[in-house]
């Protein structure tokens, strides 16, 4: 059995919504949007894990959630079976420099006044990981290894001089240069041109081998999941309704939402058409969720107990888990 | 069929301060009655300026130098300010990227409606007016009582069928949608591109498709022009493109977009980015990133070969 590298347990995030006049008017209670509720999954060492989920269903918080960037309504974060809750302010900083985050937009992450050599060494100067000489040594090494050559003339170089991609490049090696075993990529290709795409999964890939690392991969593209991804968790308004392996949860996805999501994934390939139309709907307002199951509304296989019942994550499959009532108990259905 | 746009070695260029932008060079394109044209490229191939210019909606300083864009066999080119004004919306429709920033967060949705109905037929009377504008909506799948929301308060996808609604209102025929999803969600993205193809059949409607998804191109394109740096490198009907590109460029593209269906284990790469457009490349534009160049493609642009069905610039189809 492989190690788990962090694991989450029940994290939650409430965010209070302003109260309006009326309502401190009439004390009423205080209302929250649940952007992540209840959300448990584990990383295993060394492997991929995609957290999949449109606009909105709080796939970008729960990566936050984990770096301890937000701070948690409920729930824990486990790095190496230890909760990061029991973590002194030192074992904190240390812990700091084991995860990283790549962000997803290359040109709002690095700073226009910082040039590139300095942005990439940030980190080890706020770590204390390294005097100004052996700090540009490990830069230039790591920025060879990221692809940016020639290293020693991009080190001067400025953000606004360097194309998109070389400043994505930018952020992975800034994610890198403290060494750590797991990052969270949080859609690090979204803004990417499709050839350019290509070229950051296959260096992520590359640095993976390389410096050994975990990744949890944050993204709303299922079909970028297939190249990096080992396994997938599927997320939607604040809740994981489907985690398995990658290969299993593409070919016979169970819950309904992930088998509309795969559907409306646009295949480049003219004779891979949608026949059917997609199903109406959008995801509702997180500030009023529906009750029972998120889904039940949009969900074409809903039953009167959807609307009253909130399900759980029920076991599947070898390791897939699926948070349907309906299809839940189809667990041994071959 | 007849041919709904022609457009024919068009140059659009941008002077600033340190040189001449060549934004599109030398682009020949064509649209036939009833069809989805999808112009594919990667971003700064000039492809958004190429829609744009078809409504002659270039900022300044970017020009149209030289070439044709024939409407119904017309010069738009050459056409004064009055008659462009009553193309844009009432003949040829454009819908853009973000419908939030497309939309005035100050007008209600009906006085969107209202706005554009009059611009082109100044007298008609409000009433009028609002049914045409509820049955649009309705057509839409969006419920008449909408038209008096603002902007906030619908979603993304919504915004983005009011744009068409508003794009549709005068009964246009050709309609330019510029990266029309790249702002929605995949499941909205889908929901939107079978509203675009309902919407082509119910008004018989030419669409020119302007996006670097191939995803999106491939479930709604009828063909497909590949635009790279400024010029049209291949044109052909959507199927064969994707099972049999020919130019180096198309391959590369083809080779390096995720297919979800597809069992492949990895991508393949393609080296180098895109050129300056201020000083290109000489001979062929993507001779510097082709697996395939030869002598010849670094000293004269290859001219447009027919080959299977496809158009093609290229030195491998002499």
């Amino acid at each position: 059995m492989r190690e788990e590298l962090v694991t989450v347990r029940n994290l939650k995030k409430h965010f209070p919504l302003e109260k309006g006049f009326f309502d401190r008017l009439l004390v009423r209670e205080h209302r929250f949007v649940k952007a992540v509720d209840n959300v448990s999954f584990s990383i295993m060492k060394g492997e991929v894990l995609g957290l999949v989920g449109e606009s909105g269903s709080g796939k970008t918080t729960t990566g936050r959630l984990i770096l301890g960037l937000l701070p948690a309504t409920g729930g824990e974060v486990l790095y190496r079976g230890r909760s990061v809750i029991s973590y002194s302010k030192k074992d904190m900083e240390e812990l700091r420099e084991r995860m990283q985050i790549i962000f997803q937009d290359p040109y709002a992450s690095l700073s226009p006044r910082m040039s590139i050599g300095k942005a990439i060494g940030h980190p080890l100067a706020i770590h204390h990981l390294a005097d100004a000489k052996t700090s540009k040594e490990i830069c230039l090494s790591i920025m060879e290894k990221v692809g940016l050559s020639p290293a020693p003339f991009l080190y001067r170089k400025y953000p606004h001089q360097l194309s998109g991609g070389q400043r994505q490049r930018v952020v992975i090696a800034r994610a890198l240069v403290t060494n750590p075993d797991f990052v969270i990529a949080d859609e690090p290709i979204a803004m990417a041109d499709v050839s350019v795409r290509a070229m950051i999964l296959e260096l992520m890939m590359k640095l993976k081998r390389e410096f050994d690392l975990t990744y949890l991969f944050i993204t709303h593209d299922l079909a970028t999941c297939k190249y990096i991804c080992d396994r997938i968790a599927i997320m939607y308004l604040g809740k994981i309704v489907e985690i398995g392996p990658l290969k299993e949860v593409f070919s016979r996805p169970v819950h309904p939402y992930t088998e509309t999501l795969l559907d409306a994934v646009p295949v480049p390939d003219p004779r891979f058409r949608r026949t059917h139309p997609m199903p109406k709907g959008e995801i509702p307002s997180a500030f009023n969720p529906p009750p029972g199951c998120n889904f039940h509304p949009r969900c074409y296989i809903a039953e009167t107990r959807c609307r009253n019942l909130e399900p759980g994550l029920e076991k599947v499959g070898e390791d897939h888990y699926v948070s349907c009532m309906v299809r839940g108990s189809w667990g041994s259905r071959d | 069929m007849a041919r709904i746009l022609h457009i024919e070695d068009l140059r659009v260029h941008f002077p600033i301060n340190i040189g001449t932008v060549r934004a599109v060079e030398g682009a020949n394109l064509t649209i036939e009655e009833g069809e989805v044209m999808g112009l594919v490229g990667e971003s700064g191939c000039g492809k958004s300026t190429l829609g744009l210019s078809i409504l002659r909606l270039l900022r300044p300083p970017g020009r149209i130098v030289e070439g044709k864009i024939l409407y119904h066999g017309e010069d738009i080119v050459r056409m004064g300010a009055k008659e462009i004004l009553a193309l844009r919306g009432g003949r040829i429709a454009m819908i853009f990227q973000d419908p939030l920033t497309s939309l005035n967060p100050l007008f209600s949705i009906k006085e969107h409606f209202i706005e554009t109905l009059r611009t082109h037929e100044k007298r008609i009377e409000t009433k009028e007016a609002l049914a045409r504008a509820e049955r649009m909506l309705s057509s839409l799948g969006i419920s008449p009582e909408r038209l008096h929301e603002y902007p906030h308060q619908m979603s993304g996808g919504m915004r983005q069928r009011i744009m068409i609604g508003l794009g549709l209102i005068l009964n246009p025929d050709l309609l330019i949608a510029d990266e029309p999803t790249t702002a929605l969600d995949v499941i909205v993205e889908a929901q939107f591109l079978d509203l675009l193809d309902d919407l082509r059949k119910r008004f018989n409607l030419s669409i020119m498709l302007i996006t670097h998804n191939l995803g999106n191109v491939a479930q709604l394109a009828d063909r497909i022009s590949v635009m790279y740096c400024g010029t049209i490198v291949e044109v052909g009907p959507a199927q064969t493109i994707f099972d049999e590109p020919l130019h180096p460029y198309t391959q590369g593209l083809l080779a390096s977009i995720p297919n979800i269906k597809l069992d492949e284990p990895e991508l393949k790469l393609m080296r180098g980015s895109l050129p300056d457009l201020v000083s290109p490349p000489s001979g062929c534009v993507f001779h510097p990133r082709c697996p395939r160049a030869m002598d010849v493609c670094s000293e004269e642009w290859p001219k447009t070969a027919a080959v299977n069905g496809h158009q093609v610039n290229c030195w491998l189809y002499r």
